[in-house]
């Protein structure tokens, strides 16, 4: 099936927004009427037709508009883009895992023909047919994560595994939720979660991080995340924080429906072969509450775990100039009526 | 010594001399001086495998390297500032072998800046014994322009480089050495918090 | 399949490369390429026999640039438990086998400036996949391969053939000793020791370098344990309300896969943590072989690894 792109923004005039159908695909997070920390890892197994996790790579309606936010990014802010010199190896891991991901299941899109090492990427979305050689990076524009992933939706990180934990030594992050690639490179599993309130203490890293060590090829996990974002930004990092900051003073109880959006992460995280690290994935998904009550079972239970969130959980996401005012709105949206179990639409 | 409730903060043990070491190899700013005395003042075989690097910082007034001077190391380099001192460490680590324990004492950003270096020449941190020693003013990166101010012992403050109010916030990187310092009232300019001398 | 994803492969050449060890080249049944592997990695062979199936890890030694092929190599052991006999006895060209997934738990330290690759006998089969990748990648390495006499050294004339006088060689029938103090002293900042060998081979390299001052961080060894023996005991599954017999040379996890027990495990030698199990109860003293739990949790008596410890007693109770 051909995906029709749409052109739109995710800054200045914000012209983003999903179609029915990409609002019927949308990656919910919540399977129940409240939220707390857990490790909810799963198999990156093939989910339902159409969903977000029908294939490993989900590319969507909003293709090309992020790439094309992501080059701005760049532009503006190399260093959101950053490989120490011992992952190459794994930067060459995971342009053949997206490549041949992208190739398989949207043919029509994308086209990957190998001859031994002589490689050819053809993109059409994006307008590119790139002949190279696998493992030379002088016949790439880019290094070939940065190549890569300027053509693939979504946050990557590589992860060298040594002395029993895991090295966030690489990296690309221009649609992170408020954290910086260019502070955390380097940086082991436990660091860079370091600013996550009540997980600790509740020992969710360390039982992620055991089951992480043994993560095996050929055996993809994922795990969903969730935070909000005034506007659909997909730019909301530190580095820039001074100037999205005030956006959250700008929402008013009329204007609920349009400025507020849940924005949902599916992470997934893959065993590399060559270079036995693990690429960890950060994909962005965000809906207006608008879009979002038009699937009534969300709009009732959004409501719920909105209410019922912890205040240090509200803090931590940002959440705690609008919280208030978001919960009434959806309160509209929510007439008690009991939810079923799970993630999908009625 | 402060308190490890940051998960992204080092903990530093603090200097224990490895007597399996061929070589030691000490780098110390300011107070760390007393730690370096604390493990090698009563070690003379240690002393005389041993090459320190010292730099006064904000102490010199007590002296530190004339007691570091009598204890006869087998290389001594007394450097005027911090960045003379990772220079000339930078140098020494360049033929340094295996065998080779590294120590660091002083303030947390001298740590930092120390083992940092030792990294790019392939050490790893875990494997540099370091004691903080001293004030606990901290490095803070500003996130936004990415400029390092040194020595901060109050939050917020403001950015030496791009004059943003930034609060100190609790996540370390080994590898600046720094806290990262994020603009406080990004959301309500000119809205700050009450200035608290936390790092003293 | 809790080993993770299974491939069926067939065995198309065998290549008697010492009096003890053959090497084995595994083709997919399927056509489908072999994934590319991380120098280090092993595989658990599946291995067909008459009663049951038998699980052992092997390392891998290289893969043909195509994908068409791994190679393993296998020593024939005196107190076999069934895989390397049936490796070597029942294994011809034409045999079907199963295969796990690569797992490495023994990689090369990527950012390391210089590395020292120690193999005895057969431990040779990593280090030499390790060899090849710091080859490929221009990095700095030397190779020191301690074997019993000419006959034994099956990887010689490749070894050689590649890294030319990278390699240093020690025959025990020449006298010639691999003594690791010769080896260690003037080795640049930022090197890396591995040993991969028999037992007592790993302890004494590893002792000699904590004396010469190297770091834990820089130290990595893979040992090829297999199960030890012991007595017969029973194990009771708390939660699957499962209860079999453990024999004397079977190991817990093997005794459990024979029951029908889908348990967990990865390298099946006490190293990975994979197969980690909680103890309810234990009427008698357990025996821990792995390298993987603390010392306090082994203290603790509430963990055990099933692919290498066991009971000294009556019965073992699990939270499983």
């Amino acid at each position: 099936m051909t995906i029709q792109f749409k052109q739109e923004t995710f800054r200045d005039d914000f012209t983003f927004s999903n179609s029915p159908e990409a609002i019927r695909r949308f990656p919910f997070p919540f399977d129940r009427d409240e939220y707390m920390y857990a490790v909810n890892i799963e198999q990156h197994m093939p989910g339902p037709a159409k969903s977000a996790f029908e294939f490993p790579i989900d590319i969507d309606e909003h293709y090309v508009a992020e790439m094309q936010d992501r080059a701005l990014v760049l532009k503006e802010d190399p260093l959101r883009c950053q490989s120490l010199p011992h992952m190459i190896t794994a930067e060459w891991d995971l342009l053949e895992l997206l490549m041949e991901s992208m190739a398989k299941n949207y043919p029509e899109h994308f086209t990957l023909t190998k001859d031994g090492d002589r490689w050819r990427w053809v993109n059409r979305p994006l307008g590119i047919d790139q002949s190279f050689t696998f493992g030379d990076v002088s016949t790439l524009p880019y290094p070939p994560m940065e190549y890569v992933t300027r053509q693939c939706q979504g946050d990557f990180c590589l992860l060298d595994q040594r002395l029993d934990n895991l090295w966030m030594d690489s990296g690309i992050v221009t649609t992170q939720a408020d954290w910086s690639l260019d502070f955390d490179i380097g940086m082991n599993f436990m660091e860079w979660h370091a600013p996550v309130p009540l997980a600790h203490d509740l020992g969710v890293f360390e039982r992620a991080l055991k089951f992480l060590l043994n993560l095996q090829q050929g055996r993809p996990v994922r795990r969903l995340n969730w935070t909000m974002t005034i506007n659909p930004r997909l730019d909301t990092s530190p580095e820039n924080y001074h100037k999205w900051g005030k956006d959250r003073t700008t929402v008013t109880p009329e204007n609920v429906g349009d400025k507020v959006h849940l924005r949902v992460e599916l992470q997934a995280l893959w065993r590399l072969p060559r270079s036995n690290a693990i690429v960890f994935s950060i994909r962005a998904y965000m809906i207006k509450m608008e879009e979002l009550v038009t699937v009534p079972k969300w709009g009732r239970r959004l409501h719920r775990v909105l209410r019922g969130l912890k205040p240090e959980l509200v803090e931590y996401k940002g959440l705690s100039r609008y919280h208030g005012m978001t919960v009434d709105w959806l309160s509209r949206h929510d007439d008690g009526a009991p939810t079923s179990p799970g993630f999908f639409p009625d | 010594m402060p308190a490890a409730t940051i998960k992204s903060r080092p903990i530093y043990p603090g200097l224990s001399l490895d007597g399996k070491a061929r070589r030691h190899l000490i780098a110390a700013e300011g107070e760390g001086a007393l730690a370096v005395l604390d493990v090698f003042a009563d070690q003379p075989d240690a002393v005389a495998r041993a090459t320190l690097l010292y730099t006064p910082g904000g102490s010199a007034a007590q002296e530190h390297g004339a007691k570091l001077s009598a204890l006869d190391f087998d290389g001594l380099h007394l450097m005027p500032t911090q960045p003379t001192l990772l220079t000339r460490l930078g140098v020494i680590l360049q033929t340094a072998t295996m065998g080779t324990r590294i120590y660091v004492a002083g303030v947390e950003g001298f740590i930092g800046k120390v083992i940092a270096s030792a990294q790019t020449h392939g050490v790893d941190p875990q494997s540099v014994r370091a004691e903080h020693r001293g004030s606990l003013a901290r490095r803070v990166q500003c996130v936004h322009c990415k400029g390092m101010t040194e020595n901060v012992t109050a939050t917020p403050f403001v950015c030496s480089h791009c004059g943003l109010n930034l609060f100190v916030r609790d996540h370390f990187s080994r590898r600046l050495g720094a806290f990262q310092g994020v603009c406080v009232d990004a959301e309500a300019p000119g809205e700050l918090p009450a200035r608290e001398e936390l790092y003293l | 399949m809790s080993g993770g994803v299974e491939i069926p492969v067939r065995v198309v050449e065998i290549e008697q490369a010492t009096p003890t060890v053959r090497r084995f080249r595994l083709a997919p049944i399927d056509g489908a390429p072999l994934p590319p592997f991380s120098a280090g990695a092993h595989v658990v062979t599946l291995m067909p026999a008459r009663d049951r199936v038998i699980r052992n890890a092997y390392s891998l030694i290289d893969r043909a640039a195509d994908g068409s092929s791994y190679r393993i190599g296998v020593l024939r052991v005196a107190q076999s438990r069934g895989g390397s006999a049936f490796m070597h006895d029942e294994v011809t060209v034409g045999t079907e086998l199963r295969i796990t997934m690569p797992v490495n738990l023994f990689p090369l330290a990527h950012a390391g400036r210089k590395h020292l690759l120690i193999a005895g006998g057969i431990g040779i089969t990593p280090i030499f996949a390790m060899a090849e990748e710091l080859r490929r990648t221009d990095a700095h390495y030397e190779i020191h391969y301690a074997m019993r006499n000419a006959a034994s050294g099956a990887f010689v004339d490749e070894l050689r053939a590649r890294h030319g006088d990278k390699l240093k060689l020690y025959r025990d029938d020449c006298q010639e000793i691999l003594a690791v103090d010769a080896i260690l002293p003037n080795q640049p900042l930022g090197t890396h020791l591995y040993v991969c060998g028999p037992e007592g081979m790993i302890e004494a390299v590893l002792e000699g370098a904590r004396e010469a001052g190297w770091p834990e961080e820089n130290l990595h060894s893979e040992r090829f344990q297999a199960p030890p023996t012991g007595e017969p005991f029973s194990v009771r599954l708390a939660k699957a309300g499962i209860t079999c017999e453990v024999r004397g040379d079977q190991s817990l996890l093997e005794a459990l896969e024979a029951a029908g027990v889908d348990a967990p495990f990865l390298c099946r030698g006490g190293a990975c943590g994979q197969c980690e199990a909680t103890v309810v109860e234990a009427d008698g003293e357990l025996v821990h072989n792995d390298h993987y739990l603390t010392d306090a949790d082994k203290a603790s008596g509430s963990k055990i690894m099933l692919c290498v410890s066991r009971l000294k007693g009556r019965e073992l109770v699990l939270d499983l």
